[in-house]
Formats: C-alpha cells, sequence, structure tokens
C-alpha cells in the first residue's frame, strides 16, 4: 500500500518534470515565432513578394528577385542532388551491404558533416574562380552539394522500411531484381523518397554561407545561370548588416517570408509521409 | 493417384536402414516421371548447415506436406526449391535438384526464368501495396512483359484461387483493401497467373483465421489437378488433409518420407512416430 502511494508520487513528478521539460524546449521555437512575425508582418504586403529592392529611404520595394532567385537556385541544385542523391540512396539499400556500400555511405556521412560555408569556398573554386565571375550555377552547385548527402541517407531509410517480403514476393515470380527494384520496391517508397527530397529542398532554401560567395547577390531580377544572382538568405544577410533602420525592417520582412515558405515545404513533407507510411503498412 | 504415391522415394544416405518403402520399387507401366528430383541437397546459412544430404521425389500433380518443428529446415528445404535461399547474404545450397529431370542448381541456370515455372506463395500475405486488385495479380506478367489477354488470366486465376465471386465488382480497388485471407488468395492467384508448374507454400495459412484456412486447403485440392505443390507446414491436421506425401524434417535431416496415411498412423521411424503423436515439437 505504502509502495504504490510511493510510486504514485514518483510517477506524478516526471509526469510534470517532462512536462515542464517539453515548455522549455519550445520556449525557444514560440519566441523565435513571435519575434520573427511580430517585426515582419507590418512589412508584409503582396507587392512585398513582387517588387525589386528598393534604395535606403526610399518606400516600397521588396524581395521579388530574392524569391525567384532562391527558387531558381534551389531547382538548379535539385536539378543537380536529385539523380545523384536519389540514386545513391537506392544503391545503398540495395547493394550497400558490401565493400562499395561502406565507401558510399562513409562519403555521404562525411560532406554531410562538411560545414556549408566550406562548402560555398568549394563551389567559389569549383565554379566562380574558373568563370571569374559571381554566378547562380556556382549557388545551385554549393546547394546540391549541400542536399546530396540528405537525399542520399533519407532515400536509403525509406527504402529499407519497405518490407522484404514484397522484394521476395517479386522475384518468386521470376521478376529480375533490378526490375523489381525499379517497378515493386521505389513505387512503393516514392511517397517518403519525396518527403526526403522535399526536406532537402526546404533545408536548401535556408542556406546562406554557400551562396555568400557563390551566387553574391543581384539587386535586378535574373534568371541566366552564369550571373550572379539574389537570394531571399543573402537578401536578409545583407539587410541586417545594414545600418539603416528601414532595411532592418525589411530584413525582419523577408525572414518571415522564408520561415513561411520552409514551413510550408516541412508540412507538405509531413502531410505525404504520413499518407503514404499509412498505406504501405 | 494411389499408384502415384511409390514415386515418393526415400533414399536417406546418411543412414543406411531397412526401410519399409526404402527400395525403389519395380518400374511398373504406370511409373510416373517425378515433377521434381532432390538428390544430396545440402544448404548453409554463413557456417550453418541447414539441410543434411537430403533426398526425395515428388510426383507430378500431387501434394507434399513438409512437417516438422521449427527451425528443422523444412522452410529452407523450400527456398532451395526455386532458389529464393540462395539470396540471403551468405546463404548457399548443394546437391542435385532436378525439375522434370533438368537440373536447377547448375550455374548455367538462371535462377529468374526458374522461378517462372516455380512458384512461391509466403507465410504472410504479400501483395503490391502500390498495385490495385488486377495489377496484382497481373503482376509476373506485367513485369516479365507477358503478353496475352491479361483481363482473361486475371479472371481465370481469381476463379482458381476462389477469389473472384468477392473482388470481381472493385478489380481496380487497393490490394490492401483485402482481409487478410482475401490477400493470401490473391497471392496465390498472382502465382498462378505466371503459370509455374510447381507452387510452393510456405505455412500459407499459419497469419489466417480458421474460416480462411479451410478456404486455401479446399483450394490445395483443386490446384493439384493441374499443380504439382510443396506444402510447408506447423500444423500437423493441415498435413494430413492437404497432402498425399508427407516429408518429416528435424535438425536439418530428413528423417522420413512416405504416404501422408503411413507417416501419420505407422511410421517407421521413432522420432517421426514422437513427432506426429505429439511427444515433442
Amino acid at each position: 500500500m505504502n509502495s504504490l502511494r510511493w510510486r504514485g508520487c514518483v510517477n506524478a513528478f516526471w509526469t510534470v518534470a517532462s512536462g515542464a521539460g517539453v515548455l522549455v524546449a519550445l520556449v525557444p521555437l514560440a519566441s523565435l515565432l513571435w519575434l520573427v512575425v511580430s517585426r515582419g508582418a507590418k512589412g508584409l504586403s503582396a507587392s512585398f513578394f513582387v517588387s525589386l529592392p528598393t534604395p535606403v529611404g526610399e518606400p516600397g520595394g521588396g524581395v521579388g528577385n530574392a524569391i525567384v532567385g532562391t527558387f531558381f537556385m534551389v531547382g538548379l541544385a535539385s536539378l543537380m542532388a536529385l539523380p545523384v542523391g536519389v540514386g545513391a540512396g537506392v544503391y545503398l539499400a540495395e547493394k550497400g551491404n558490401g565493400p562499395g556500400g561502406r565507401v558510399v555511405r562513409f562519403t555521404a556521412e562525411v560532406l554531410a558533416g562538411v560545414p556549408s560555408i566550406v562548402i560555398g569556398i568549394v563551389a567559389y573554386g569549383l565554379i566562380v574562380a574558373q568563370m571569374k565571375r559571381f554566378s547562380a550555377l556556382a549557388g545551385g552547385v554549393a546547394l546540391a552539394l549541400l542536399m546530396i548527402p540528405s537525399l542520399a541517407r533519407s532515400t536509403e531509410d525509406f527504402i529499407r522500411l519497405v518490407p522484404p517480403a514484397l522484394r521476395e514476393a517479386s522475384l518468386a515470380l521470376g521478376v529480375p531484381g533490378w526490375k523489381t527494384s525499379l517497378r515493386v520496391i521505389i513505387p512503393t517508397a516514392l511517397g517518403g523518397i519525396v518527403t526526403a527530397v522535399l526536406l532537402a529542398v526546404a533545408r536548401a532554401a535556408g542556406e546562406t554561407a554557400p551562396l555568400l560567395f557563390t551566387a553574391l547577390n543581384n539587386q535586378y531580377w535574373n534568371t541566366d545561370p552564369s550571373q550572379p544572382t539574389a537570394s531571399l538568405t543573402v537578401q536578409i544577410y545583407n539587410y541586417a548588416i545594414s545600418p539603416y533602420e528601414d532595411w532592418h525592417s525589411k530584413a525582419w520582412t523577408a525572414a518571415l517570408v522564408l520561415l513561411m515558405l520552409v514551413g510550408l515545404l516541412n508540412l507538405m513533407a509531413r502531410f505525404l509521409s504520413r499518407n503514404r507510411m499509412a498505406g504501405a503498412r | 493417384m494411389i499408384s502415384s504415391l511409390e514415386t515418393a522415394i526415400p533414399m536417406n544416405s546418411f543412414e543406411e536402414r531397412p526401410h519399409e518403402s526404402g527400395r525403389r520399387p519395380a518400374a511398373g507401366p504406370r511409373a510416373v516421371q517425378p515433377k521434381l528430383t532432390v538428390r544430396g541437397l545440402n544448404a548453409w546459412y554463413g557456417k550453418n548447415r541447414a539441410l543434411h544430404d537430403v533426398n526425395l521425389t515428388v510426383a507430378p500433380r500431387s501434394v507434399m506436406a513438409a512437417i516438422g518443428p521449427s527451425g528443422c529446415g523444412k522452410s529452407t528445404f523450400l527456398r532451395c526449391l526455386n532458389r529464393m535461399h540462395e539470396l540471403i547474404p551468405g546463404a548457399r545450397a548443394e546437391g542435385t535438384l532436378l525439375l522434370d529431370g533438368k537440373d536447377l542448381l547448375g550455374r548455367d541456370v538462371d535462377p529468374v526464368s526458374l522461378r517462372r515455372r516455380v512458384g512461391m506463395v509466403f507465410q504472410r500475405p504479400n501483395p503490391f501495396p502500390t498495385m490495385s486488385i488486377r495489377d496484382n495479380v497481373a503482376a509476373g506478367l506485367k513485369l516479365n512483359r507477358v503478353g496475352g489477354n491479361h483481363d482473361e488470366i486475371v479472371e481465370r486465376t481469381l476463379r482458381q484461387s476462389a477469389l473472384w465471386e468477392e473482388v470481381k465488382d472493385r478489380l481496380g480497388a487497393s490490394a490492401l483493401s483485402l482481409s487478410g485471407g482475401q490477400q493470401q488468395r490473391l497471392c496465390i492467384a498472382r502465382a498462378l497467373a505466371v503459370e509455374p508448374e510447381v507452387l510452393l507454400m510456405d505455412e500459407p495459412a499459419s497469419a489466417l483465421d480458421p474460416i480462411a484456412t479451410a478456404k486455401i486447403e479446399d483450394l490445395i485440392h483443386e490446384l493439384k489437378e493441374r499443380y504439382t505443390i510443396v506444402i510447408v507446414t506447423h500444423n500437423m491436421q493441415q498435413a494430413g488433409r492437404v497432402s498425399d506425401h508427407t516429408a518429416f524434417f528435424y535438425m536439418g535431416d530428413l528423417v522420413e518420407v512416405g504416404p501422408t496415411e503411413k507417416i501419420f498412423t505407422n511410421p517407421s521411424e521413432k522420432r517421426t512416430e514422437d513427432y506426429v503423436t505429439g511427444k515433442f515439437g
């Protein structure tokens, strides 16, 4: 009886303690959201999404070119990273238990651990120094290098979630191994792979360091891969380090736009993975 | 049918012992060439030997049941017959395996085309979750690019597997909308659609309720008119109900094989008797 009451006390204590832990963990997230929304919301307007930046003191203006630039460079990066990253993930899941797989996995882990500023320098050395010009292409390559390892690992994870019984079922029908992967395993994991792609895109869209000295910035519209290109993150950086109050508030608004964009991608990824995984079980 | 019983000949060379049916009877005018001949079959998982020198034959259009306690090698034996065993990393099999007198384990035999002749149904229903009922049945045909009227084959095999009446109005629905027992009959239809000569069943009813089990057993009776069936089962009553011959495996040895009636009523081996009377296992 006594021990039962004691156990009840211990239970109550830890319930309260873990609840408090959750609250503490939520404080930074909530305060971050509050700060960005409260400072950024007042500058938000339709024209902010579609206008070019204006000089200091001139009212109006927006980050339209930076939004387009972010999409453009993330798109370029996805074109390069998707085949490599997803392909490596499929390879790791299917054949990754041999020495070849260990090499690929180790490489991906090392690449994932490289600080993004270093990746920016690499892209600078590979592309900018050769072309003697900052460009969207260099920005895209830097973002692609960042996306590949995470794509490879999460694609591998999602393919490994496919029950081995499905592979056996297909092989037992006399379907060759490669066709089993392509037509049975990958379609079953497709929801997860799309989720992984969306998360990688969201992460790339939020990166500043790799773009600082690859794509640089641009005050005008640009969709030419060989030209410097604006991005939301670098635009925020430039606004934030400027000495002008006007630009500071624009930095907050641009940060809010970026947060909404990344949040939307994450929500889509979450929604897709929940639907698909419910189907696969 | 009774005459074909004589073709199930135990040839356990690892133990020389007088055997009631252990010598090949003089080939009468009605002697049938065995569908499957297994001679000196050994199987390993890494260094672990799972099968010791198994010898038996399976007559065409008959049902052979493999029984024995867990880990006795009966599933390994089954998976050797369509060379699914060797797909497990480190697993290998040696010996002679003849299908219609032709070797199956040779290096020049393509396991992929072998599996089109020796179909398999697994312990747990494993329909392809991304495909409809119709596409599941036709999966082997589609993935192998076999021509012909797929709709006709789908209807015929679904009728053979006694599922047609239950699904004919919703062939486009997801295979996961079916119950477990229906899914297992769908998997049988899928295996039949590629028109195998031999059907391997690895405890096909162990994940099903008694009513679904009864349906599967009725189905086996009908299927043996056209196919040669080897079924692994934990359930001795089931082996008694569905099979013409029974092979008893214990610790990787084929202890005894013979007409089912004899194995269950008058086994030659003490170990067989102990197992079928429930003294162990």
